[in-house]
């Protein structure tokens, strides 16, 4: 079956991302002049609200109530920011870079018509350090678009005027975290804030603040030019649009695909990435980045949308999935996992920074045959103490999901590990 | 003492934000564009532009990844050490850099050529394994690609 792929079709997989004349021969800049010339703000957060956007980011929060949070009017507190979240950094993550490189000024069209939903003043993307190339082509794309007039003072003759800035991080999973985002930005560390306030009412600089995913943003020029209707039509299921899901680990064809909201695990995993190579079987897979709780081969028909994933016992996350084989270690990968989280965890809250030292060096401990009785049980429990609301962010609770879902789904593998005092697999 | 090219291009940065702190990791990325790394007299001075005190900027600046506070090589290899290069090898090509190269992670080669590191994802993760060396990402890595690689990077 044909679809569409609003968001990936001026992509060329091997070659420069158009420029801004390209992009306007391919439709590009329409959404603006129809958000800004003939709607209000109220009526461009009611469109992306009925077309159930909801964040590509992974908490898959609805966007339009998201905007509908910011407070609007004459007496509010100025200038209002909008932040692009381009810090991808979740593991097995690479959907944003595609849009990044592929197409930014489609990400630049997105944050102006949501700059001016929410009356944003002044909006940031904020990039991760390692996107070389990304960098280059969105600073190259924000020029253009200011020079065309698509930026600035009285854009388009509308009245309203936004400036935006690249702002490139260097190197840090919790920058990813919204409020970590917000001080980061600040020249503070990344630490997370705690909540309330929400960034809406009190963000960057401690002004009235909108923070969305690049995917995200990238799909609200379509919305504008083709209504709510059409976007949901896209979708299988009750959450709008496409989605760009993605596979690696040892399948035939690693790759990103822009299909359709709840496409399920087996299309993704046999027709799109081909299946498992040849020799290797099937164990599992992580739906949506690292923190996401493993899937098992009982879950290949489940759809993946925000909903359904969830009913499954995980998450859709990222929507780019970690596919486990039958020869590679599955204690060993939430080792590597939790080397990750640990690593990276900004040393704020005490479950995160001692407990994930913890559990990382019982899975090593593990791994190396030096497992112990009892090591389940301290793993087990530790997951419970990563929360939900045991912490300021969610990158403790989020560890907390492959582990806890690997200790269910492999928990014979674990076990074996401590009976044998060595790992099978090496 | 910060050199005329950085204060300039520092200055340049105040523009895009409200307030000078914020800029602190642009300043820091300026300097060791400049220098390669940031020495503790670097860190005073921009510490010192901005109106931070140098306790702040360093906590900014040992919490990023890609912020040097000691030395490294002319050149920097970052492997990739995430999940998905994980499945896919990376820990044998860490180990054939390493031997190849005569370092640890977190070493530099005595020639100064290279310093070697690990990274978190790359987001390239459906062409893993993958490194970095500076500022260009290879992908889809093995042993042989790799040797031929490291020649371009004198």
């Amino acid at each position: 079956m044909p679809t569409e792929t609003p968001l990936t079709k001026n992509i060329r997989t091997d070659g420069e991302a158009p420029d801004v004349k390209a992009y306007e021969q391919a439709g590009g800049y329409q959404a603006v002049r129809k958000a800004l010339s003939g709607m209000t703000p109220a009526q461009v957060v009611e469109e992306v609200k009925d077309s159930n956007l909801r964040g590509r980011g992974g908490a898959g929060f609805p966007t339009g109530l998201k905007w509908s949070f910011v407070p609007m009017g004459n007496d509010v507190p100025r200038p209002k920011y909008l932040v692009a979240n381009a810090d991808e950094m979740e593991p097995g993550t690479f959907k944003d870079r595609l849009l990044l490189e592929g197409d930014p000024h489609q990400l630049i069209e997105g944050i102006i018509v949501a700059g001016y939903a929410t009356g944003t003043d002044v909006a940031y993307i904020f990039l991760r350090g390692e996107y070389k190339l990304a960098a280059r082509r969105v600073a190259k794309a924000i020029f253009e678009a200011r020079e065309a007039g698509y930026l600035g003072q009285n854009i388009l003759g509308s009245g309203y005027s936004l400036d935006l800035h690249l702002h490139i991080s260097a190197g840090r999973y919790m920058c990813g975290e919204e409020t970590g985002m917000l001080n980061a930005l600040e020249g503070k560390r990344a630490n997370p804030r705690a909540k309330p306030p929400f960034p809406p009412a009190s963000g960057l600089f401690g002004k009235p603040t909108t923070i969305n995913n690049v995917e995200t943003l990238c799909n609200v020029p379509h919305i504008i030019n083709r209504g709510s209707a059409w976007f949901k039509s896209l979708s299988r299921t009750k959450d709008g649009g496409t989605k760009l899901y993605g596979a690696s680990g040892k399948v035939k064809r690693p790759g990103i695909w822009e299909l359709p909201m709840g496409t399920t695990v087996r299309e993704l995993l046999e027709e799109h990435a081909g299946g498992m190579r040849d020799g290797f079987r099937f164990r599992g897979l992580l739906p949506g980045g690292a923190s996401t709780d493993f899937l098992t081969e009982e879950h290949l028909d489940v759809p993946m949308d925000f909903t359904e994933v969830q009913k499954a016992g995980s998450r859709l996350g990222t929507g780019t999935m970690i596919v486990l084989d039958d020869q590679t270690c599955p204690v060993g990968m939430v080792w590597n996992l939790e080397h990750f989280f640990a690593q990276e965890s900004c040393g704020w809250c005490t479950p995160c920074w001692s407990g994930l030292a913890w559990v990382e060096r019982i899975l090593k401990a593990l791994e190396d045959g030096q497992g112990r009785p009892g090591d389940l049980e301290k793993l087990a429990s530790q997951t419970k103490f990563f929360g939900p609301g045991h912490t300021f962010c969610a990158l403790a609770p989020g560890a907390a999901e492959p582990l806890q879902s690997a200790l269910k789904y492999f928990r014979e593998d674990f076990e074996r590990h401590i009976a044998d005092k060595r790992c099978p697999w090496r | 003492m910060l050199s005329p090219d950085e204060l300039r291009e520092i200055e340049a940065e105040f523009s895009r934000y409200p307030n000078k702190q914020a800029v602190c990791i642009d300043a820091l990325q300026i300097v060791q564009r400049h220098r390669g790394w940031i020495s503790d007299e670097a860190l005073h001075d921009i510490a010192a532009l901005l109106g931070m005190s140098p306790a702040d900027l360093d906590s900014v600046a040992t919490f990023y990844n890609l912020i040097f506070r000691r030395p490294v090589g002319r050149h920097v290899i970052y492997v990739c050490d995430s999940v998905s290069c994980w499945i896919m090898g990376c820990e044998r090509h860490f180990r054939h850099l390493s031997e190849r190269l005569g370092v640890k992670p977190g070493e530099t080669t005595d020639d100064g050529r290279f310093t070697l590191l690990p990274i978190v994802c790359l987001g390239a993760c459906d062409h893993a394994p993958v490194l970095m060396i500076d500022d260009d990402l290879h992908r889809d890595i093995e042993p042989a690609k790799i040797d031929r690689i490291l020649e371009a990077y004198k």
